[in-house]
């Protein structure tokens, strides 16, 4: 069997962007083929490149600021870069078709699926009414909506995140395009969705015989899903191959420090002789639902629905389950952020009933660090501020020079360089950012830390670091954590007792080892194979 | 542990007076030149007229009187001391002019006229043209000796004419600037202040607090602000703290929505969860953590609204419902203006100075806006 043709030849393309003056190099002559029927991924950490390559292939960037100093793209013989806007028109959304992060924002909110999909059906082949509605059907049949009738009329804030992306693909193959681009199509989804979407994919992609360009930063994904691999870092292609050869034997240190970033370690051993922390009852966080003329409650969000959980000192709890399940509002109730029902005993005291003036004296004592290190640090205030904010009210007695040594002994033990301190977080790296809001937690030197999917913005090999920061600190200072995450990898190197969370109910609690080995009910173990193997279950129990 | 005891000093290390972000706006602002310039001018125009009474007044600046040194511009002397009868001296009249340069000196302001001083040596019935457009007899005529006369001098021609009550229009004008630029500053900072404060409350507090203050904004600005005016012009009697108050119980409601949003929007961050986290209180949370991202809006806004009070303030003056009568008012000029269309150089002047100051403040204004887009750092 000859090797399939080349359909898309990346030669020494390069990316500059200008701003104010400057020139910052951000794709460095970078090559690569894909043949036909081909899935190619370009693997990277945040920053790395790879999506700017991406949306060159398509000319998406911000032009004029952004500008190609070399290189040359080649798509079936013909050289995107030099095709004028109407050559590159025919070839968007109908030869090389591309789906995004994001399936929240890259549909129109106030278009309904049917005009989304039938506007690039005559757009591209000139197909309109019901001919397009039978096409649109057969479109959402193939990337599996469930009663797709009754989709067409609605928009996309009525569907889930898996559904969008869904019908983001049904856009992106209504032209049977030769190559389709996904640029981190299933980022942001709960990773049983995740692995639907994959095999969705995957399914489509044998089907029609398209090739396929997937960006992504998770060599999970990677692995399973691709049939090469090219390694991005700074601008650079380090390393391509097939991804055997790649994974068995990676020749760069980068594709190296790539593989062994995953979060790896066993949590400290439980110890039962410790002193409880926090201890819930049966704690529920319902919202009510008012309808009517007299906005009577008619009926209950039930976010959290009577859960019972027991936190000893120097021990992890990690909550997991998919996004909407309840993990984060359970988080906030027990640090009494929002009201509920429910006993909550804190340090052996009652704090269910308690305001926001009463709560104080015990606020530092426990401690939260948010998932978005981008949105948890005040972008006005300096890392010292950020920090000292904690100490100013609990601690008001202390000199400015005592608070600043606070402070410096905190960023140094967060592993940051103290004197970086009046610096603003813009200047700081996602993982340092986190670092500091870390820091901000344990320089009140807290008892119990509620972690909020403190990894998931992360890139792997910072994530990896994170764990090991957070690992250390509760050997060091004995805490509790109540690590919420949807990320099960994260959570085994991390927890000693898992509750699996749905829909506000605990489906499963128990050790963490017992869970992961051997998960009992039908839920958890979709859960823990789209983890681990990114398998999709059919169930009914997984949401679309 | 060991390594924190030798950590850098306590103070953060000097960057110049600005925060980098604050610097690149003042960047921004610069290389905006019109704004910039404009800013520039309309800062001397206004700081020169802040001394007015050191420009133009009926009185010396500095005086002289049989060995004894005298500040006549700030300490009101009775004309006894020069051997008159009146209880504030006419520096102006001959008399006491005489008597002074007899015993001593006088330093007068370049524009011996203040607002409200009547030329009484005008050559012909008020309003009388700028000296400039009439001949030298002619200009004069009004003095005792005409042309020969001492007095008739470009200290006491009137530049830009007289008002039909033979006050020299420029003193007026220079006043009337200064009146002017101060309410509109008084009135904006004011408004400024309230209006935040009740949009960062509805914001950051939403629910009840929101929706009902957001109906009674509602009901309080459909009241007709010009009727109500009128209203309390007829019982109190109007003067530059009453118009102030009155103005302010309506302009403070333009603020509202802008920050109002802003709360809203900035309530939900991580970063203020955290500082709730922190056991920080609301008030804190407000002016530390909030307040900053709603003053970018606010102060984009600053000169717009600012421009808008000296607008209304002049308007009021124009109807006559403004400032009591006899004050140096911008609004009162263009009012002269229109019923002396035969003395055309009292609206122009009202005409040339209004449109100034408020191009001055407009092009000051985008540049303000521009300065606070972050957008606009992409060039």
């Amino acid at each position: 069997m000859s090797a399939p043709e080349t359909i898309l030849s990346v030669r020494d393309l390069s990316v500059a962007f200008h701003q104010g003056g400057n020139t910052s190099l951000a794709v460095d002559r970078v090559s690569f083929d894909i043949r036909r029927g081909e899935v190619v991924a370009l693997v990277g950490e945040s920053g790395s490149g790879k999506s700017v390559t991406a949306n060159s292939i398509l000319k998406l960037l911000p032009y004029p600021a952004a500008s190609h100093p070399s290189g040359e793209i080649v798509f079936n013989g013909r050289d995107l870069l030099s095709a004028s806007d109407a050559e590159l028109r025919a070839v968007r959304g109908n030869d090389i078709t591309m789906i995004f992060q994001e399936p929240m924002t890259s549909l129109n909110p106030l278009h309904s699926i049917e005009r989304q999909i039938g506007e690039i059906l005559k757009l591209h082949q000139d197909i309109e009414g019901p001919a397009a509605r039978v096409k649109i059907l057969e479109l959402l049949n193939q990337v599996g909506i469930r009663e797709p009738e009754k989709r067409l009329a609605a928009y996309p804030h009525e569907l889930s995140g898996g559904q969008r992306q869904r019908v983001m693909i049904a856009m992106a193959l209504a032209n049977r395009p030769e190559l389709l681009i996904a640029d981190e199509p299933t980022t942001a989804l709960d990773v049983t969705v995740q692995a639907q979407i994959l095999e969705l994919l995957k399914n489509l992609k044998e089907e029609h015989g398209m090739s396929m360009l997937f960006i992504t930063h998770d060599l999970g994904i990677v692995r399973k899903f691709a049939d090469r691999v090219c390694v991005m870092t700074r601008g650079q292609i380090v390393e391509t191959g097939p991804v055997e050869e790649i994974f068995t034997n990676p020749q760069h240190a980068y594709t190296r420090h790539l593989l062994a970033a995953e979060p790896k370690g066993a949590p400290r051993p439980a110890d039962d002789s410790q002193p409880v922390v926090i201890e819930a009852e049966d704690v529920k966080v319902w919202f009510p639902i008012k309808a009517g003329f007299l906005r009577r409650v008619v009926e209950h969000v039930k976010a959290v629905d009577g859960i019972d959980l027991k936190l000893r000192a120097g021990h992890t709890l990690g909550v997991v389950g998919e996004s909407g399940s309840g993990k984060t509002t359970l988080g906030l109730a027990l640090t009494r952020l929002i009201s509920s029902k429910g006993r909550i005993a804190f340090v052996g005291q009652d704090i269910a009933g308690r305001t926001f003036a009463e709560m104080r004296p015990l606020r530092r004592r426990m401690q939260i660090v948010f998932q978005d290190p981008y949105g948890s640090l005040s972008p006005r205030m300096s890392v010292a501020d950020i920090v000292a904010e904690g100490l100013k009210i609990h601690e008001p007695s202390l000199s400015e020079a005592e608070r600043d040594h606070r402070v410096a002994a905190a960023l140094e033990e967060t592993g940051l360089d103290p004197s970086t301190r009046w610096r603003y977080p813009h200047e700081f790296s996602g993982g340092q950012r986190q670092r500091i809001a870390i820091a901000r937690a344990m320089v009140l030197k807290p008892e119990f830390v509620m972690l909020d999917e403190p990894t998931s913005a992360l890139d792997m090999s910072v994530q990896a670091q994170v764990v090991e920061l957070l690992r250390d600190l509760q050997a060091k200072h004995n805490l509790a954590y109540l690590f919420i995450s949807h990320d099960l990898k994260v959570v085994r190197a991390l927890a000693n007792d898992i509750i699996v969370m749905r829909s506000g109910r605990v489906v499963e609690k128990g050790p963490a080892n017992d869970i992961i080995e051997r998960p009992g009910e039908a839920y958890t173990k979709a859960l823990m194979a789209a983890a681990f193997n990114l398998e999709a279950v059919r169930s009914e129990t997984i949401s679309q | 542990m060991s390594a924190v005891t030798d950590t850098p000093p306590v103070a953060p290390p000097r960057k110049g007076l600005l925060s980098p972000t604050n610097r690149r706006r003042w960047e921004n602002f610069r290389a905006n030149r019109r704004g910039y310039w404009s800013l520039w001018i309309f800062l001397v125009i206004f700081v020169l007229s802040l001394f007015a009474e050191f420009i133009a007044n009926d009185r010396p600046i500095l005086a002289s009187y049989k060995g004894e040194l005298l500040f006549p511009v700030v300490i009101d002397y009775p004309e006894e001391k020069f051997g008159g009868f009146l209880a504030e001296t006419d520096y102006r009249s001959d008399f006491i002019t005489d008597e002074i340069e007899a015993n001593g000196w006088m330093i007068w302001p370049p524009i011996r006229y203040s607002y409200s001083t009547t030329n009484s040596n005008i050559p012909h019935s008020a309003p009388t043209p700028p000296f400039w457009l009439m001949g030298g007899e002619e200009r004069c005529a009004g003095y005792p000796d005409g042309a020969a006369d001492p007095n008739c001098n470009w200290h006491n021609l009137n530049w830009l004419g007289t008002d039909d009550q033979a006050r020299d229009v420029l003193a007026r004008v220079i006043y009337g600037f200064r009146i002017s630029v101060l309410f509109g500053l008084a009135l904006t900072i004011c408004s400024a202040v309230v209006g935040v404060s009740a949009g960062a409350v509805q914001g950051y507090f939403g629910g009840w607090t929101d929706l009902l203050m957001q109906r009674f904004i509602e009901i309080w600005s459909s009241m007709p602000v010009l009727y109500i005016l009128l209203i309390i012009a007829a019982i109190l009697p109007p003067g530059f703290w009453i118009l102030l108050g009155i103005m302010l119980l309506f302009s403070w409601v333009g603020f509202v929505g802008v920050v109002r949003a802003e709360f809203l929007r900035a309530r939900n961050f991580e970063y203020v969860r955290a500082a709730r986290a922190l056991g920080v209180g609301n008030a804190t949370i407000m002016t530390r953590h909030l307040l900053p991202n709603a003053m970018v809006a606010t102060l984009t806004f600053l000169p717009f609204i600012l421009s808008g009070s000296i607008t209304t303030l002049t308007s009021l003056d124009f109807l006559g419902f403004g400032m009591p009568p006899g004050s140096p008012s911008l609004g009162e000029l263009i009012a002269q203006g229109k019923e002396n269309l035969q003395a055309p150089w009292l609206g122009l002047t009202a005409f040339v100075v209004m449109s100034l100051m408020l191009s001055l403040l407009i092009f000051v204004g985008e540049a303000t806006r521009d300065a606070f887009d972050p957008r606009k750092t992409f060039r």
